[in-house]
């Protein structure tokens, strides 16, 4: 699995508030999730964004409330991956379990800027940097993580190991 | 091989002799919790991947507790969903306004989580239940929809990091200012991925309530959970609540801590934590050296500091006392238990008379709800947990994070101010 697409560069403790607020947690559709998607850290994100583009962060990305609507509003506003040098836990897992791709890599964070077009190949972890010229190494799904992944989420590879 | 506390729950529950950091288990749950936001998110998943069955109708608990009563039609339309879902499942611990609380203040005061017991739930703040020796931590909704129908959850065995509690708590000092004092000292993310162990002599000065404050806040220094030792207060705590059979887990002598960190209770001043994250913390001798910061509400409640000790610290300071002019006052106590508490003990006249609100429990303004929310350019004192941007209401508006003692206290004159 591969993505590619055009930077949107962040930085640390990017909480779940301003990555969906909670005044707009009364509803559960995707599209209006998305469409209030970074709103409180970045106005323009909803406009700007395209669809396969990246999202690249410092620290501690996505701390704060267990909210799926963070992961979810990402998701649906067409994100492909984020990258971040650190996730919070539940974010992380939150993510994993929708099937949001994410990343952790210091490099990557630290070199990547906004605006950068990046290639990603999700099964051996390299980053790829096409308007700089540059790669970085991430590490890879474990196993049992990329097989939540490869069967499109938590509950899907439940309700199929029951089958 | 030996193991933190975290890790002998995990591995019980993962029916293993054994868990090493970074292991990957299936561990069995004792509790799998929701609420009105994350509860709709679980439930359509369950029902849309076909699940027809709860793992366990009595170890499945909804809360209707973060916009309720319902401030809109939306949030009604998802408590509706929830209630008809809990009806359908013949769920037993369902709550709704009329019997609910804050569901982290609601669940251990219901004896709904016990020592020993692994609990999740689809909100941050369920890492609380580790003041009773309880593994508990946040997850989404769609952890909980897979917990509702098969009573597992994976996880990822974390390390830990060690808090030795020495000392006594001085006067109008609680758990909050032990653990906004930890925050400040490590960091949003100084325990990310990591569990938070207290244990040592100094925890018997510390309350039952105290220790939910401290664990409660857990999460934000990024912790997976924030454990305490299990010791006669818990079992004073629990025994009018749980009659099932519990089990208190204790760290090998030698299990290995990442950092180790001396906490000297009696060193702890009132800390409070400026905007916009809860690492921002000053103590008051640093604030008072400051100029002025005035204050237009104080909140006092949430699932931190909604308990009756709580309360109590508040009533006491707003004993025959007013509120300053320009501050409006909220308090919310986190149960209807509580409630009726607070109206017997006295404390709803204290709060009326010096001109306050008294609200039905419910999360309200906390997460920038209803029942308080901020105009741009606003402050706020808050018992609550999180100051983060927009929190409590407009994008330009501040939250200022402190004990019941420290916001009773800056009600009375209008700015933030020492309790003493
Ligand atoms: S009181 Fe605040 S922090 Fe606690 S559960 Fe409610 S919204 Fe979350």
């Amino acid at each position: 699995m591969k993505a590619k697409g055009t930077v949107h560069k962040y930085g640390n403790n990017v909480d779940t508030d301003v990555i969906i607020p909670a005044r707009y947690l009364n509803t559960q559709s995707h599209e209006e999730l998305a469409s209030h998607c970074m709103e409180d850290i970045d106005k323009d994100f909803v406009k700007k964004v395209s669809k396969g583009d990246i999202i690249v962060a410092g620290d501690n990305f996505g701390c704060g409330s267990s909210r799926e609507h963070a992961p979810i509003a990402i998701k649906a506003s067409g994100i492909s991956c984020v990258i971040a040098n650190t996730f919070a836990r539940i974010f992380y897992r939150n993510s994993i379990n929708i099937g949001l791709p994410i990343l952790e890599c210091k490099d990557a964070s630290d070199s990547i800027d906004a605006g950068d077009t990046v290639e990603i190949d999700f099964d051996s972890g390299l980053i790829t940097n096409i308007t700089k010229n540059e790669s970085y190494q991430a590490l890879p799904f474990p196993e049992f993580i990329k097989e939540i992944i490869d069967k499109g989420g938590l509950l899907k590879s439940i309700t199929e190991e029951g089958k | 091989m030996s193991m933190t506390m975290t890790q002998k729950i995990l591995a019980d529950h993962a029916g293993l002799d054994e868990v090493v950091t970074g292991q990957l288990i299936n561990a069995r749950l004792d509790m799998v919790l929701a609420n009105d936001i994350t509860g709709p998110v679980s439930i359509n998943e369950f029902i849309s991947n076909g699940f027809d069955k709860l793992f366990n109708k009595d170890k499945v608990s909804l809360v209707m507790d973060h916009f309720t009563p319902n401030k809109d039609i939306k949030s009604a339309e998802q408590c509706k969903q929830c209630r008809t879902f809990a009806r359908k499942f013949d769920i037993t611990n369902f709550y709704d306004v009329g019997n609910m609380g804050i569901e982290h203040a609601l669940l251990p005061e219901l004896g709904l989580v016990a020592p020993g017991e692994l609990v999740i739930g689809a909100d941050s703040h369920t890492c609380t239940y580790g003041a009773l020796g309880a593994f508990s931590t946040g997850v989404g909704s769609t952890d909980v929809a897979a917990g509702m129908a098969t009573g597992m959850a994976w996880f990822k065995v974390p390390s830990a990091i060690k808090f030795n509690i020495s000392g006594k708590l001085n006067k109008h000092v609680s758990g909050k200012d032990v653990i906004l004092h930890i925050i400040g000292m490590i960091g949003v993310d100084g325990a990310l991925y990591k569990s938070m162990e207290f244990m040592g002599e100094g925890i018997e000065n510390l309350t039952i309530d105290d220790r939910l404050c401290i664990s409660n806040m857990a999460i934000e220094a990024g912790s997976k959970n924030g454990i305490f030792v299990v010791d006669d207060i818990t079992k004073e705590y629990i025994k009018d609540k749980i009659c099932r059979q519990t089990k208190a887990y204790f760290p090998d002598e030698d299990a290995t801590y990442d950092k180790v960190f001396d906490i000297d209770l009696s060193t702890i001043k009132p800390t409070v934590a400026f905007p916009h994250l809860p690492e921002n913390t000053y103590n008051i001798d640093e604030i008072e050296a400051m100029d002025d910061i005035s204050i237009d509400q104080v909140v006092i409640g949430s699932c931190t500091n909604g308990r009756l000790s709580d309360m109590k610290e508040a009533a006491e300071i707003l004993r025959g006392k007013k509120l300053h002019r320009d501050v409006r006052g909220i308090i919310i106590p986190a149960t209807q238990k509580i409630y009726k508490q607070c109206m017997h003990l006295g404390y709803t006249d204290i709060f009326i008379d010096a001109g306050c609100v008294v609200s039905t429990p419910t999360c309200g303004p906390c997460l920038g709800g209803h029942m308080g929310v901020l105009a741009a350019g606003e402050s706020c004192v808050a018992t609550t947990n999180r100051n983060f941007v927009g929190r409590m209401g407009h994008i330009d508006s501040k939250v200022y994070l402190a004990s019941p003692a420290v916001a009773a206290a800056s009600a009375i004159t209008g700015k933030i101010s020492s309790p003493n």
